[in-house]
């Protein structure tokens, strides 16, 4: 028999915060986090809003172990969120870890802790690089690769690669938490977390780990690495008067786009038989899992060129290997961007999976409160749906008001029975994921 | 019960610094040849490393149906689309008329893409604003817009290898890229494996690609002091295992297999090269830059994937031999590495460690960081189809703490019929696979 793996602590980091509880109570009176960027001028960008995390509600000094203090200055703004996350997941796990407490005998065998983080392209500190290359000018101006060689790079602390290169969100924080197993990290932009949460299953069904993190964290908020998601034109365009909370609006035939959020979050999934022997609180089980690629004819996957048939082989096979039927779905947590062209690929493929039901079934959208984190996204469509299983609640909907045939619209909170929830993710490239949670008496 | 099933490996290819077909590689890696030149690809005289092993003479579109649709790949995609097209095409995939594209996926250990430094430093400079110690971000936007090419951009994702070979195969199943530094592709051909036990797929395209070749890369691993700064000698500045090591040397390219499960292969009458049968995957958890001095971590992978192939360390064949023949080093010619990867197979396979040969081709290709793993697992294969060892070239100075079987200099003829390949990434990941004769 192959384990069964559930889920046991959820740490989802976003502009409301640390922790499933802020996340959650923002998403039930339909609140939005987004607003007028901060980080730098928007100004000459296409998309001036974005939801930020503010130092105020997170300081990752605040939560690092001392033993790991010192290495703060070598983390970029990924890494600090990624390090957040693993402290909110364990707490909320109730294990411990070197890096809860030193003293304290772990929970569990750190060589059976693995960690599977999803991370982007992270794009170097443009004013720290930049900063570097204006010493390195000749005569006219212009950067001179002989002096960069000579003298140029030595502005570069000599440990500047280590902040960028996108294994370091799990390096730090293996060596805070001492997870010894298998550890990847995987990088397929929105689908990231999605294909690292049927990684870490598939990492423990095979018995390579007893309990694993899993997600992802991205922040995509400076001049580069905002310019190239311009550079998708999937980002909505936004002129002085509009109302930031109102821009993303998922399924609706208004849509123009999404809106980015820094964040993510990270899980912890635990086999189902060592989790119940330490006693855990478990929260949702993983039905199923499954991932599959899009035909895109622009081959880089701004959109896909299927009618969302590729999303639809990949809800097709989770639910096989659920067991469940099409009936048993009680709510979906789509990729839900806003961008029209991944909207009706989402929504296509709903329809042709859930056939009549499509027009009833509740979407649970994120993206309009807390942006599109991008690999780090689908770490907040797992934590919703799981809290949507344990609360039997389904959060408020906000700016959609006219999906066409689908349960997206804007709408208060609202009990419900919830067993089986589906979650799908959707990434520039052309990955697609579905995974099935579901409630433990389920 | 998902243990049952048998992977094998039906198709290879690579693009490296040594050529771009598997014959020419293979004959150049034995014959103890060095792909390590200066760097001509930008001006790097001035830089404390001016040399590295870079891919020459290579044209994608030979490998490609319709170069217009890969026409803003980068350098690193361009290698695995020549890495891919060999292995599809020595797979006879396209042969298989029952060949179902949504049963097969992807999985590679690609890096990101190369940054332009000419337009990024026009931009960053045209928009720098000294008193405030920021660029202004404004005038950076407009700067961008006249100097940067948005294609360029959008294909610096690490996703986009994969992307390209899915849109140039038509393939439709499960897509993953891991980007876990110098351990990716051996981690994505281990997973990949994993994968096709479980049913997510029938056949699985993996390995890696990569170049840091660029500005910025060697700039990284410069100030990191990662790299051999033997720029007088630079033929011989890849000297792994060796006393005098100073460095690992840069290099770039692709591997690419073909991983299949045996049911699949057997069904379509395809002939497997080798068979996957062990792989391990941990983390040091230790320190962000330095490796565990004991190599727990390193130990540990191999250690799982010599338990996940039923294979004793300590075991004796018939003619006395240990049970692995040939051990393809991560060897990157950095002092701790070389120190640590010696100590971890010592502890794991005691007596037996010094009677098992021993060797890294980062002293003729040097270091093709995210795609090191795959062109080693090839290697390896080949290793097993010749019966015959590449050497690790340049090592003329024994390190007395270091007394493996090196292989130095001159590669061996001998039997080799199951190998084991490590891989360990900056930052703690470490990963190891075993391959063997296939038989049925």
């Amino acid at each position: 028999m192959q384990r069964s793996v559930v889920i046991t602590g959820l740490g989802p980091i976003n502009a409301f915060g640390l922790g499933i509880d802020p996340l959650w109570n923002a998403l039930l009176e339909g609140k939005s986090a987004i607003g007028p960027i901060q980080r730098f001028d928007p100004g000459g960008f296409e998309c001036k809003v974005a939801a930020e995390l503010s130092d105020d509600l997170y300081s990752v000094k605040k939560i690092v172990p001392r033993s790991h203090r010192k290495a703060i200055k070598v983390m970029c703004r990924d890494i600090e969120l990624a390090v957040g996350a693993a402290k909110a997941a364990i707490d909320d796990a109730g294990i411990i870890t070197r890096g809860i407490d030193s003293d304290a005998p772990p929970t569990i065998d750190p060589s059976r802790f693995g960690c599977q983080i999803g991370a982007g392209l992270i794009s170097a500190d443009v004013d720290e690089l930049t900063e570097a290359l204006f010493t390195s000018r000749n005569g006219s101006g212009e950067f001179d690769l002989n002096k960069w060689g000579t003298t140029g790079m030595k502005n570069l602390t000599p440990l500047w690669l280590l902040k960028y290169l996108p294994n370091m969100l799990a390096c730090h924080v293996t060596i805070v938490h001492d997870c010894r197993g298998p550890s990847n990290t995987i990088t397929c932009c929105e689908a990231s977390c999605g294909l690292s949460l049927g990684e870490s299953m598939r990492v423990i069904e095979r018995g390579g780990a007893d309990a694993c993190l899993s997600g992802g964290t991205e922040y995509k908020l400076n001049p580069m690495a905002y310019y190239r998601q311009q550079c998708t034109k999937r980002l909505a365009k936004t002129s002085d008067g509009d109302d930031p909370a109102r821009v993303v609006r998922p399924f609706d035939p208004e849509a123009g786009g999404t809106v980015l959020g820094e964040g993510g979050g990270l899980l912890v999934l635990e086999a189902e038989d060592t989790a119940r022997s330490r006693g855990a609180r478990i929260q949702a089980k993983i039905s199923g899992f499954a991932a599959t690629q899009s035909f895109c004819e622009d081959t880089v996957g701004i959109a896909s060129t299927d009618d969302g048939e590729s999303i639809s082989d990949a809800i097709a096979a989770a639910l096989t290997q659920s067991g469940l039927k099409v009936d048993d779905i009680d709510a979906i947590v789509p990729f839900g961007s806003g961008i029209p062209s991944v909207d009706n690929a989402e929504a296509n493929a709903i329809r042709n999976i859930f056939d009549d039901r499509a027009s009833s079934i509740p979407l649970i959208t994120t993206i309009p409160n807390v942006g599109n984190c991008n690999a780090g996204n689908g770490a907040i469509s797992f934590c919703v749906a799981v809290k949507c299983l344990t609360e039997q609640t389904l959060p408020a909907r906000i700016n959609t008001e006219n999906a066409d045939r689908l349960d997206a619209n804007a709408c208060a909170p609202r009990e419900a029975k919830l067993h089986h929830i589906l979650v799908t993710s959707t990434s520039q490239g052309g990955q697609n994921t579905a995974a099935i949670l579901s409630r433990m008496d389920s | 019960m998902s243990d049952q099933k048998r992977i094998v490996i039906t198709g290879m290819g690579w693009v490296t610094p040594l050529g771009h077909d598997l014959e020419t590689v293979w004959s150049r890696l034995t014959n103890g040849e060095s792909g390590i030149a200066r760097i001509d690809r930008f001006q790097a005289e001035s830089f404390p490393t001016n040399f590295a092993a870079q891919v020459r003479d290579y044209d994608y579109n030979q490998y490609v149906n319709e170069p217009s649709v890969h026409a803003t790949a980068g350098d690193h995609t361009r290698f695995a689309l020549g890495a891919a097209r060999q292995a599809w095409d020595q797979s006879c995939l396209s042969a298989y008329g029952d060949l179902d594209r949504r049963r097969v996926g992807i999985y590679l250990g690609a890096g990101e893409g190369v940054l332009d430094i000419d337009r990024y430093s026009k931009t960053n400079l045209a928009s720098w604003d000294e008193t405030a110690g920021a660029v202004d971000a404004v005038k950076w936007i407009e700067a961008a817009h006249e100097y940067m090419d948005p294609w360029l951009e959008i294909e610096q994702e690490p996703n986009m290898p994969a992307a390209h070979i899915a849109r140039e195969y038509g393939l439709r199943g499960p897509v993953y890229n891991c980007l876990t530094a110098c351990a990716a592709s051996t981690q994505a051909i281990g997973e990949a494996t994993s994968m096709l036990k479980r049913g997510d797929a029938d056949v699985m395209v993996s390995g890696g690609t990569h170049t840091m070749l660029h500005v910025l890369g060697v700039t990284g691993f410069s100030r990191l002091t990662a790299l051999s700064t033997r720029n007088d000698d630079y033929k011989s500045a890849a000297r792994p295992f060796d006393r005098t090591r100073d460095g690992f040397v840069m290099g770039e390219g692709s591997g690419i297999v073909i991983l299949e499960t045996l049911d699949h292969a057997q069904q379509r009458g395809a002939q497997p090269l080798a068979e996957i049968i062990g792989y391990g995957s941990s983390a040091d958890a230790y320190r962000i830059t330095d490796m565990h001095p004991e190599g727990e971590g390193p130990g540990g992978a191999i250690a799982q994937a010599l338990d996940q192939a039923g294979i004793d360390p300590h075991a004796l064949d018939d003619d006395g031999l240990p049970l692995i023949h040939y051990i393809s080093a991560h060897g990157t010619g950095t002092k701790e590495n070389d120190a640590i990867e010696t100590r971890a197979v010592k502890k794991v396979f005691g007596e037996n460690a010094s009677r098992i040969p021993i060797s890294s081709i980062k002293s003729m290709m040097g270091h093709l960081i995210a795609a090191a793993g795959a062109v080693e697992m090839i290697t390896c294969v080949m290793a097993i189809r010749n019966q015959m060892i590449p050497p690790t070239l340049n090592l003329h100075h024994p390190d007395p703490d270091l007394d493996l079987d090196y292989v130095p200099n001159e590669s061996r003829q001998i039997k080799v019929e199951t190998c084991l390949s490590n891989s360990f990434g900056f930052g703690g990941q470490n990963d190891t696979v075993i391959v063997t004769r296939f038989q049925e």
